[in-house]
């Protein structure tokens, strides 16, 4: 190879491997925590808000900073209440001690 | 920080989201998932302030959304469940809009070279797009779950159908991908109409491809825009150039589309039926005709006497129980049973819910211990050994007729509880389930039907026990 790779085929290499893996890891989710499932993908998908840090960090606060705080808003409520409420409901997965085990 | 750190601190952010996905797969391990997951994302978040010039506006954006973001983590009920994921998904989608407006008006601060390239561009359209559908909508799919319908037509939880709709919706689509050509075509001027015309349309595609769409089929349509958020999340990492948010993205991207795949298979319908929509339009239609046949009905004191004299119980929860809000009385029925020597199981079908494992959560809420509840493919070879069945606000899932050649749902996975030696079945009246179809399990000599509500039925066998 004489040029370098573009960003884009890398991506794209990224993106096909990281679709194989999500595969077989969600395959592996038990049906019983199918709704956790579903609000910590939310949660994870809010990692989204990295974008907007970069915009709403910028020098001086201007339409693209403003729109870019929104955007932190909006992806931080999904990121707290995502890995919140998943917790919540993971812990009334905890393991109960039965105390009437004999039949 | 150098380039090469910050995409080694993504790296480790992503392998931790891996983690968190795959320590699901079992509830012990679940917990210790999820902070693989915080611990995660604080890295991203760390390691994007550190390239940030001022936080000013990132800590109000931060502080105001996670405060409401934890306020509403805290307070929902259980049963809320399914409208609380929907809403976050529309944040996803506007979130990925958001920045996609602020990449537009300056790629410079994304390290995104300005003008910007057209590769760029091209992922930028993906990403607005998707994310601009997700957001409208999982509002329609929010204000169906939250059955807004009442006040708005537009929410309503029956299908919203009308003539040329498919039609509408595809011209749209190719419109809307006209424009999107047109921006990647366009140069720094002129590039702002096509964005907006294209990310307007993309709004109004989100509601009227939810619209026609029954509650009957909102585990589908809510697994989908799951699938649709992760998608935008990685559309938007390809634009920006940042492999952690396409890993994240896909990982969502995939969770949601397997989970379609499964309640689409659970309900025997395709994808594609599904998200054409109009299904449970003719809503009891079918149920009529054929002579009038005879249940037999009893009472809650008949119910409790069967159940305590039975070896084996296995009760079976639909929707109507999480409506009655009656898992709690449930959960003392079982434990009264089993101090009775009673084994009691219960059997969730993958639909039984609003969405996938929603029963599951239900269940674990009242406190139900996991290793009593079982899976449909688990426990449908016992029903044939098992005394009694209880079968609480559940239809459809339990229709013999899935088995009968010809019959609209022949081929759709059921609960086999016509297999167990006693049934009973409570509902509210004889009305029909989502499918609009008549249920011979009903009329079964072996079946007996106690009517009210279940909560108060529940609670009257708990007194009788």
């Amino acid at each position: 190879m004489h040029a370098a790779i573009d960003p884009t085929i890398i991506n794209l290499t990224v993106f096909v491997l990281a679709v194989f893996v999500g595969y077989h890891v969600i395959w592996n989710v038990t049906p019983a925590l199918h709704t956790p499932l579903m609000s910590v993908t939310n949660a994870i998908s809010s990692v989204i808000i990295v974008g907007a840090l970069l915009a709403a960090g910028a020098e001086q606060v201007d339409f693209g900073s403003i729109i870019g705080a929104v955007a932190v808003g909006l992806a931080a409520v999904n990121v707290f209440g995502g890995f919140l409420v998943t917790q919540r409901m993971l812990e009334m997965f905890k393991k109960k001690e039965r105390p009437s085990e004999k039949r | 920080m150098s380039a090469n750190h910050v995409a080694l601190l993504y790296l480790i952010a992503s392998v931790l989201f891996i983690l968190a996905l795959k320590g699901l797969s079992h509830p012990e391990t679940a917990r210790r998932g999820n902070m693989f997951g915080i611990v995660g994302m604080v890295i991203a978040v760390l390691t994007t302030l550190a390239l940030t010039k001022s936080v000013a506006l990132i800590i109000a954006g931060i502080v105001v959304g996670g405060a409401i973001g934890a306020m509403v983590a805290r307070r929902v009920e259980m049963t809320q469940m399914p409208e609380l994921v929907a809403a976050m998904h529309s944040l996803v989608g506007m979130a990925a809009v958001l920045i996609a407006v602020a990449v537009v008006n300056n790629p410079s601060a994304f390290n995104i070279p300005d003008p910007m390239p057209r590769g760029n561009r091209l992922e930028l359209f993906i990403g607005t797009f998707v994310g601009a559908i997700t957001f409208s909508g999982s509002v329609i799919a929010f204000g169906k779950l939250a059955g807004l319908g009442k006040k708005f037509r537009l929410f309503s939880s029956a299908p919203v159908v009308f003539k040329g709709q498919h039609m509408l919706n595809l011209v749209l689509a190719l419109v809307m991908i006209a424009f999107g050509i047109a921006f990647f075509m366009a140069g720094p001027e002129g590039q702002w109409f096509p964005f907006g015309v294209m990310t307007a349309i993309a709004f109004v595609l989100g509601v009227l491809i939810i619209i026609p769409i029954g509650g009957a089929d909102m585990p589908v349509v809510i697994s989908m825009l799951n699938s649709y958020s992760g998608w935008a999340a990685a559309g938007i990492g390809f634009s920006l150039n940042n492999t952690m948010l396409i890993i994240a993205g896909s990982l969502v991207g995939s969770s949601g589309a397997i989970l379609s795949y499964i309640m689409c298979k659970a309900m025997n319908r395709s994808f594609f039926s599904v998200i054409m929509g109009g299904f449970g339009a003719a809503e009891g239609a079918a149920a009529q005709g054929g002579e009038q046949k005879s249940v037999r009905s009893g009472s809650a004191e008949d119910a409790a006497f069967l159940m305590s004299n039975a070896e084996s119980v296995v009760i079976v929860p639909g929707y109507g129980l999480a409506v009655a809000r009656a898992q709690h009385a449930v959960k003392e029925m079982a434990q009264k049973l089993t101090e009775k020597g009673v084994n009691v199981r219960y059997a969730i079908h993958p639909v039984a819910g609003r969405m996938p494992g929603h029963m599951n959560v239900l269940l674990a809420e009242a406190e139900v211990p996991y290793d009593q509840v079982f899976e449909m493919e688990d426990i449908n070879s016992e029903f044939g050994n098992t005394d009694v069945v209880l079968v609480l606000g559940a239809n459809d899932v339990v229709n013999p007729l899935a088995e009968q050649p010809g019959s609209p749902i022949y081929g759709m996975p059921i609960l086999q509880t016509h297999k167990a030696r006693t049934v009973l079945v409570n509902k509210r009246s004889m009305a029909s389930g989502y499918a609009g179809l008549d249920n011979p399990l009903f009329y079964m000599d072996k079946t007996m039907m106690i009517f009210g509500d279940a909560k108060k039925v529940v609670e009257d066998i708990v007194k009788a026990l």
